[in-house]
Order: structure tokens, then sequence, then C-alpha cells
């Protein structure tokens, strides 16, 4: 029987398995970030350990900078000594570092694709959830604790038990207006936030194939939000064409071309599970609760509780209604938006800009509203301002910020207040994620403009 | 990692699901650079509510959480282990965990056990009925056990043995240096670097 790219790319990196214990599997690269690597790196110094394969880590600033004057000493002394740590910890090991300031500072997820060291066939952990964002290029690509951290550093392996596959088809057309996020929120919702718990999915169909690589990272980045190990998608044409120029792209492209086009599950293998969605159908997507797999389409309501017969879920979305102050009934499109947040892993990238920018032209935001424009790294944030994006945002009177993590998880002084409601790109609305007491919708970036011009939540559609 | 075998102590009935990492530990409280101090930030907003439960006299000495499915969703911060152990939490109970916080779990020794729902519906209501409950966790019989009622759980055997052991994971790595060695040696040149930089 055949194997499925999942399969494949964990065999290939199998460097030791035994009857009854995991997988010891070789990590092709290690992202680090401030906020889950200092505990780590005292782990090493503690066991007089070093970094076994610098030439395959790299570590940049992202969660807790910043996203104003960032040449200025951080002002928060207990972020700065953070920051400090990092920049010692690589300094001392001999790890890359892109610093504030630097043209390839900003969120991990972002500066790896954009310096071609996330490759096709790989396998690239970081000491963050959203690693999966990785996986779009056709890698096994997952997020780990910093105890995991710290094994990498001293190993470049990871001990891990093979997880199950699944197959995700999404197959027609998306119509005008439906993106990557909503493709993702839509299969979230119907899977729910355990749906993938134990699993590699991999997104297949010809909705999927249509997307650009940006599109297929905005897929992959929420595979986590479904529960699952790590989403990932078949490298082709447009994976290859995306990481040629690229500063790491393979000097001999050839060889590692025609490795990457044996990467695809073959016809014959078998998944432990297949879904299969719509795109015909697909609408754009909104959640209105407190996990990501609480969404409806924009064109929907407020659900009512007692519509719901799953006891757990039905007091799941009590809560939820309550901590969100919404009434069950009321149109998704009748809610005000205090705020609206665009960047993040998930679609902080130059497309996810000139999307929301290409809805904005000419107009002005919402009266008393505000908007952040975050870029997911200096590099998109320099692309932009050479397209002239900066102008639309400014003249529209949105924020126009440095690169960073930023709202999408309030570390930074970038939060929501108590009782604030947004409008947000990033990945994530749990109860106080973009701030104690924020109320965060999560939509797409077409969604998020609309909604900065109209000051409730609405799509390009409605204007 | 300190060995775990057995453990018995009171329980603490967190009757909520999708408990996520943020709820755990929020952002704010990840800036430190230790594994420790990390309780004040456990469970930080729900705590602001005195009828939540941690704040309840009667769970105060609770060591053992049993809580709602699909405990631990979200980040993969580590600190959210931390913070419940720095609290003093030995073991967490629920039908269901995500991956990532399940995996730190296991390797901070701070064991995460899954129980079907109704067992762990019967266990809160046994705590509630007699706060007082005793609840031995046993990995030397995968066993919960209180009162008269004893459930078994499921653990692989390599990691309820490293468990036991208190075993460093990276230790047990570096007996196979040989092997990472040989890995090595094959792998293809055209796989990226990071260094020296390319711009």
């Amino acid at each position: 029987m055949g194997k499925t790219l999942a399969e494949k790319i964990w065999d290939d990196h199998i460097v030791r398995s035994a009857e009854g214990e995991p997988d010891l599997l070789y990590i092709d690269l290690q992202l680090i970030h401030e906020v889950t690597s200092a505990q780590a790196f005292d782990g090493l110094r503690l066991a007089g350990r070093k970094v076994r394969r610098p030439d395959l880590t790299i570590a940049t600033e992202d969660h807790n900078t910043p996203t104003l004057d960032i040449l200025k000493p951080i002002a928060d002394p207990v972020s700065k000594l953070q920051i400090d740590t990092l920049r010692n910890n690589a300094k001392e090991f001999g790890i890359r570092i892109h610093s504030l300031g630097d043209a390839d500072q900003g969120v991990v997820h972002v500066v790896g694709p954009q310096l071609g060291i996330t490759q096709p066939g790989m396998t690239i952990v970081c000491g963050d959830s959203h690693t999966s964002t990785h996986g779009a290029f056709g890698a096994i690509a997952f997020g780990i604790g910093t105890s995991e951290v710290e094994h990498v550093l001293a190993t470049q392996t990871l001990p891990s038990s093979r997880p199950k596959t699944m197959a995700i088809n999404v197959e027609g057309t998306l119509k005008v207006g439906v993106t990557a996020k909503d493709i993702i929120l839509a299969i979230i919702a119907q899977i729910g936030t355990g749906g993938g718990q134990g699993y590699i999915i991999e997104y297949r169909g010809s909705a999927i194939r249509a997307l650009s690589m940006e599109g297929r990272m905005t897929i992959c980045n929420m595979s986590i939000e479904a529960g699952a190990r790590a989403g990932l998608i078949a490298p082709d044409q447009t994976t290859f064409d995306y990481i040629k120029g690229k500063p790491h792209a393979p000097e001999d492209f050839a060889a590692a071309q025609s490795y990457w086009e044996t990467l695809f599950t073959d016809a014959d293998a078998k998944f432990d599970v297949e879904i299969t969605l719509n795109a015909d159908e697909l609408e754009p997507f909104v959640t209105w609760g407190t996990n990501p797999g609480q969404g409806l389409p924009l064109n929907g309501s407020v659900p009512n509780p007692a519509d719901i017969a799953d006891s757990e879920e039905r007091g799941a979305a009590e809560r939820a209604l309550q901590y969100m102050g919404l009434e069950a009934g009321t149109p998704l499109k009748k809610i005000a938006i205090d705020t609206v947040f665009l960047g993040s892993c998930t679609n902080g990238r130059i497309e996810d800009l000139r999307a929301a920018a290409s809805v904005l032209a000419g107009k002005k935001i919402a009266p008393k509203l505000r908007m952040l424009v975050v870029p997911g790294s200096e590099r998109v944030r320099q692309q932009a301002m050479k397209e002239g994006l900066d102008k639309v945002f400014l003249d529209f009177g949105a924020e126009w910020r440095n690169a960073g993590c930023s709202m999408c998880l309030g570390m930074n002084p970038d939060q929501l207040s108590v009782g604030e409601r947004s409008a947000s790109t990033s990945n994530r609305n749990f109860e106080g994620r973009q701030g104690k007491g924020g109320r965060t919708h999560l939509v797409s970036p077409l969604v998020a403009a609309a909604t900065a011009v109209r000051g409730t939540l609405s799509s390009p559609a409605d204007l | 990692m300190e060995k775990f075998i057995k453990h018995t102590g009171s329980g603490v009935p967190l009757r909520r699901s999708n408990v996520d990492t943020d709820q755990i530990i929020p952002a704010v409280y990840l800036k430190r650079v230790t594994r420790s101090g990390f309780e004040d930030g456990l469970f930080s907003a729900w705590r602001t509510d005195p009828e939540f439960v941690l704040n309840k006299e009667e769970f105060k000495q609770g060591t053992v959480l049993v809580a709602g499915p699909e405990f631990g969703t979200g980040s993969s911060r580590e600190h959210a282990v931390w913070a419940l152990q720095n609290y003093g939490f030995k073991a967490v109970i629920s039908s269901r965990f995500a991956d990532i916080f399940r995996g730190n779990s296991l390797k901070g020794g701070l064991l995460t056990v899954i129980l079907p729902q109704a067992a762990v519906e019967a266990l809160w209501v046994a705590i509630e009925s007699d706060p007082t409950t005793a609840i031995t966790v046993d990995l030397e019989t995968r066993t919960v056990s209180y009162k008269s009622v004893s459930v078994n759980f499921e653990l692989d055997d390599y990691t309820r043995w490293r468990l036991m052991e208190g075993l460093d994971d990276i230790g047990l790595t570096l007996k196979h240096t040989d092997s990472i060695d040989a890995f090595e040696s094959k792998r293809p040149a055209y796989k990226p670097k990071t260094l020296p930089i390319r711009i």
C-alpha cells in the first residue's frame, strides 16, 4: 500500500525506531523566539550542553516586542529582560538572530518562509503552536513546549509518536470575497477544536490547489485550532515558484525540486479519516464565541444555546454568549466593533495587507473605531510601503505599526480593554486572549477591512 | 525530573470544557525567564470571581484537578504546566487533552490522566459532595481510586516508565548519538541551513 505525504516525510526523518518507544525524529529546522526559549537555554547551561546544530536554528523577536518606537529601549523592564535574554543566549550559543530593526525581524512564522528556509519535505519545530503554518510548503511542522525546545537544541531530534492521518478535501471554487481564512474557520466549525486531535491533517482538493502560498499558510496555520498536531499541503509548482529566488532557496534547485516532486500522497494510500467540504457553498465566516470552533457564516445570527442538543456544548455556548455580551438571535452583521486588528502569523503577510487596502482605498474609518495594521515582518512592512499601502491605511484612519505578534495575543502593550470588542484577523478568540475582558471575533482581512468602514461586522459586498 | 509513582490528594472540580492555555495562564504572565513563580497567573482571570472553584475554602488544598473535555487547547506554552505545578497540582484528570499540553505535562512530571467523561462526572459529584475525598492516582497500577471506586486509565509503557524513573529525555536521547551522527552524514546537501546568512 502507498503512503500519505505525512507518512513519507515522517519516515524520511526517523533516526531510530524501537518497539514500544516513540520514534526518534530528526529535526531539519528549529525556530526560536523570546517567550519559550529562555528556560531551555538555562537547562543547557545547567547540564553543560551545547546547541548541536546552530546552523539549523534561527531566532527572532516577536511575541513580546513593541510595535511603536521600536528602536528606543523597551519600556517594560520585564519585557526588556526577556528580549535581552534571547539576544544574550543567541550570542552565547552562536545562533542567528533577527532583532528589532532588522529586515527579517517579525513573526517567526512569517520570517521562515520569506527567507526561503521553509522548504518541502522538512521537519520544522518551534516553541509556538502556530508552527503548523510551515506545513503549507509540504513540511511536517509543529509546535512544542520549552522542554522539547531544549531537547532539539541539544540533540537536533525529538522523540515523537507517529500521528494518525486525516484528509480534508476542499473541492470547488470559492466565491468572490471568500478566502483561505473562511475555509479554515468553516473547517474548525465543522470538526471542532478537538476534531484534529492526534492527527496530521493534509488539505487537498481543487480549492486548496488554487490558493497562493500565503493562502495555504493561513489554512495550515490554524490546524492547531482544530486540535491537530500539524497540517500540510503537498508542494506543487506554486510552492516551487514561491521559494525560487528567496535568500535561502537551494543552490542546486533542480536536485531539491526532484525530491520535492516525490512529496505527494500515493493514489493507493489510505487516510485514517477523510472529510470533504464544498468550496462553492462557503461564505465569509466569523466567530461568535470564545473558541475558534464557535463560528458561523457572516449572514447568520448569534445562535440560541437552547437549540444545542449536546449539554456540554450548550453550557459552553451559554458561557460564551455571556462573556461576549451577545444576545441569541442577533444578526452577526448588527454587532458593533470597537477595534479592528489586521496582522498575525495567520493574516499578516503582504497579500493580506493588499486585500484589506483594496477595500479601504479612498474610504474613511467608521467613527470611534480604531484599526491597527501590524505587518507580519519588517520585510512585509517595507514591501507594503514600497507599494504605497501604508498611505492607504493612514489616509483611511488606521494606525500603521511595526512588525510583531502584537494584539494577536496581547502580550505587549497592544491590548483590548475590558468589554472592548474586536474584529481580528488573528487565530484565537479565547476569553481575554487580546487583553483581559476583551471580546474577539475572528475574521478574514476582507471582512476586517469592510468592518472598519461600516463599524459593524461586514463583508466587502455590504459596502 | 521528580519521579511520579503514586499521589494521593484531594480534588478540585473544574466543570468547564475547552479550558485553553490562555485561561490557564494569560500571555502577560509569560514574560518571566524562570520556570517558577507562575502560580499567581494560574487561571488569573477566573480567580477574580469569588465563586470560582479555586477561591472556595474547601478546595484550597486540592492537588488533583478534575476538568472538562479538551483541557489545554491553544498555545504551546509550557508555562501552563509550570503554573499548575507551581500552584501545587500533581495531576490533572480530563476525558480529553490537547496534544501539545499533554506532551508538555508528561515531559515535566505533571501527570495528565484520561478517564471516560462518565468517570469524570462521577468524580465531580464525589468531590462536590465531600471535598475531603482522597483521590489516589497510581501509575504502578494505572488506576484512579477514591472511596470504593477504582477506574483504570491508559498510558503507554514507555512514558509510564520514564515518569516512574524520573528520567530526563535528553539524557536518554544522547545515548543514541551514534544514530544521530549516522543520520546526519546521509542528509542531502540541498537541505537549507541558517548559517552562513544569505540575504
